[in-house]
């Protein structure tokens, strides 16, 4: 671990008027790691990833990415940097073929150009059927393909959570952020997802910074949690550390905990 | 491949249609009230086509499309009328300024969503007439004398590489871009796609073809005058669009043929006019409130030409 972190964040916060949504942040995540990123409702968790993925630029402090700075950088940017993310209300492209949503997520990898595409040279043909055979590729590890040319907006509700988790990654992070991606999922579900996270983890060698509220998928799975609650970080630690941690079972986890045991 | 031959079959069919109106054309039997309606309809679709992809494909509502006509239009007469320069350079320069005055027009107003951005761009199209209407050396509000040069081969010719460039553009990569800022910019963002590149270059690329229709425009009256490219102008392309089917290209074309049919045989009417026009208007809305085409390229209908199905848009 001794190394330098992948992400290091410094002191960073956002004011939004007179209201400090997020303050004073420190984090630091080495890569490979598997973080949790917890607490009550509007603690400002997904404020942080916002802040993270450039949607928000901070007020104060920084931000480093594998030692690049990426304060004011915009949300494109930031993912070309190697940073992607799934949101906590699903954002997929609706109306695209699922297949299209994740050549989307390909876009800034491929090359040719719009007079290639516009005059259909070569270059744009072969670009397209790279797109298109890494795109199907990707789907087939998400048992996704048998649905590649069904709207997105057709699908179940839990393989949507998981296009847009495979639509994240096709985008080619080091460092993917899920918000919220147990949200609305039965038990069963949940099951599968940490098993695919566990599994993509390993597959492309993945850092992964998570936002949930489902505990036993956070204590499960997560190396490190980090703990929020009204913008400040109040703990961090072992998912043991956090739920023995006065402050947080103060802040909300207490009963979680316990139901967890029970 | 699929998609190779639907190119060809296309191709082959708009020879034949071209050449068989061209054929009617010379021996007499379509004479010039139905030849300049023709070229009227090929005017008009390729505005449709150009706002489609600012509207349909990129989601950005833009009513100021007959502030780039008149860019289109000023521009080309100025190079017959004033440089006694040949008429297809007129209509390619013209294009080209047109794409010029969007991009001038669209880098700052394409930070704005919504209600603002149309608001925004009816503001600029009132601006450009506005300028035409001042400057003397176009002749002011008195408008400007044109020769007529525009015929069916240029329309067509006009026509033809809109609909191809447009079609190529939205099935590739760049316009699975732009469809994806429609659908959410969020998340397009998030993907890595530069969101305001994609809305300034469709923005940019419909008012290039904007600009094009301007010149044909000009060249098929024998005046153009700031009156006609007010916002009611705008209106009438954007009613192309919207009846056609938001994110239908076959939408976009097929409607502009009608109105431009309906609005055409009614003038013997004139008194009546506007009033069965709003009437076909109203009463499409109400029965196809997702346009004529809904979401759905001609082309599905066939089950041909698949890849032409990425086309299809929100409602």
């Amino acid at each position: 671990m001794g190394s330098m972190p992948l992400l290091q964040v410094r002191n960073t916060g956002i004011q939004f008027g007179g209201l400090k949504a997020v303050s004073n942040v420190n984090m630091e995540i080495h890569r490979g790691e598997l973080i949790g990123l917890i607490g009550p409702n509007g603690a400002g968790k997904t404020t942080c990833f916002n802040l993270l993925t450039g949607v928000y630029v901070p007020t104060e402090g920084s931000i480093e990415f594998d030692g690049q700075k990426l304060n004011g950088l915009a949300p494109y940017q930031v993912t070309r940097k190697g940073i992607s993310r799934t949101f906590q209300n699903i954002r997929l492209f609706n109306e695209l073929s699922v297949l299209d949503n994740v050549k989307v997520a390909y876009h800034s990898l491929a090359k040719h150009s719009i007079i290639s595409s516009i005059l259909r040279l070569p270059s744009h043909f072969s670009g397209e059927k790279e797109m298109e055979e890494k795109s199907i590729e990707f789907l087939k590890i998400f048992n996704l393909d048998k649905y590649k040319d069904e709207a997105a907006k057709n699908l179940p509700y839990g393989q949507q959570r998981r296009l847009e988790i495979a639509r994240a990654l096709a985008a080619g992070p080091r460092l993917l952020l899920l918000d919220e991606p147990a949200a609305g999922m039965n038990p069963q579900e949940t099951h599968e997802l940490m098993e695919l996270i566990a599994f993509v983890r390993k597959k492309f060698d993945l850092t992964i910074l998570l936002i949930e509220h489902d505990m036993n998928l956070v204590m499960g799975i997560c190396e490190r949690i980090y703990v929020l609650d009204h913008g400040q970080l109040i703990a961090q630690g072992t998912p043991e550390d956090i739920r023995n941690h006065p402050k947080v079972i103060e802040a909300y986890l207490g009963e979680e905990v316990t139901n967890s045991h029970a | 491949m699929k998609k190779v031959k639907g190119f060809w079959l296309f191709l082959i069919l708009s020879i034949v249609l071209y050449v068989t109106v061209q054929l009617l054309i010379n021996a007499g039997i379509l004479n010039q009230f139905y030849s300049n309606t023709l070229i009227f309809i090929g005017i008009n679709i390729i505005l449709a086509v150009s706002l489609h992809l600012v509207i349909g494909i990129t989601g950005q509502f833009s009513i100021g499309h007959a502030g780039f006509l008149a860019v289109g239009a000023y521009i080309s007469a100025i190079f017959t009328m004033k440089l006694q320069l040949p008429f297809p350079i007129a209509i390619l320069v013209g294009g080209i300024i047109a794409a010029l005055a969007g991009l001038i027009v669209g880098i700052p107003s394409l930070r704005l969503k919504g209600d603002y951005l149309a608001i925004a761009t009816l503001g600029f199209a009132e601006i450009i007439r506005i300028v035409f209407l001042n400057i003397d050396y176009v002749g002011g509000a008195a408008g400007m004398q044109v020769s007529h040069l525009t015929n069916w081969t240029y329309t067509f010719i006009c026509l033809f590489i809109t609909i191809v460039v447009i079609m190529n553009f939205t099935n590739s990569r760049h316009g699975r871009a732009c469809i994806s800022v429609r659908e959410n910019e969020i998340a397009a963002d998030a993907m890595g796609i530069n969101t305001v590149y994609y809305k300034v270059i469709a923005f940019a690329l419909g008012s290039f073809f904007a600009g094009i229709a301007g010149g044909l425009y000009a060249h098929n009256f024998y005046i153009i005058q700031p009156t006609n490219f007010g916002f009611l102008k705008s209106f009438d392309i954007l009613i192309y669009v919207v009846l056609g089917g938001l994110g239908s290209l076959s939408g976009a074309v097929i409607s502009a043929i009608l109105l431009t049919l309906v609005s055409t045989f009614l003038q013997d009417y004139p008194e009546t006019r506007m009033i069965i026009y709003s009437l076909v208007l109203v009463i499409v809305m109400l029965y196809r409130p997702q346009g004529l085409m809904g979401t759905r390229e001609i082309t599905d209908i066939f089950g041909k030409w698949k890849s032409v199905k990425s086309v299809k848009g929100g409602s």
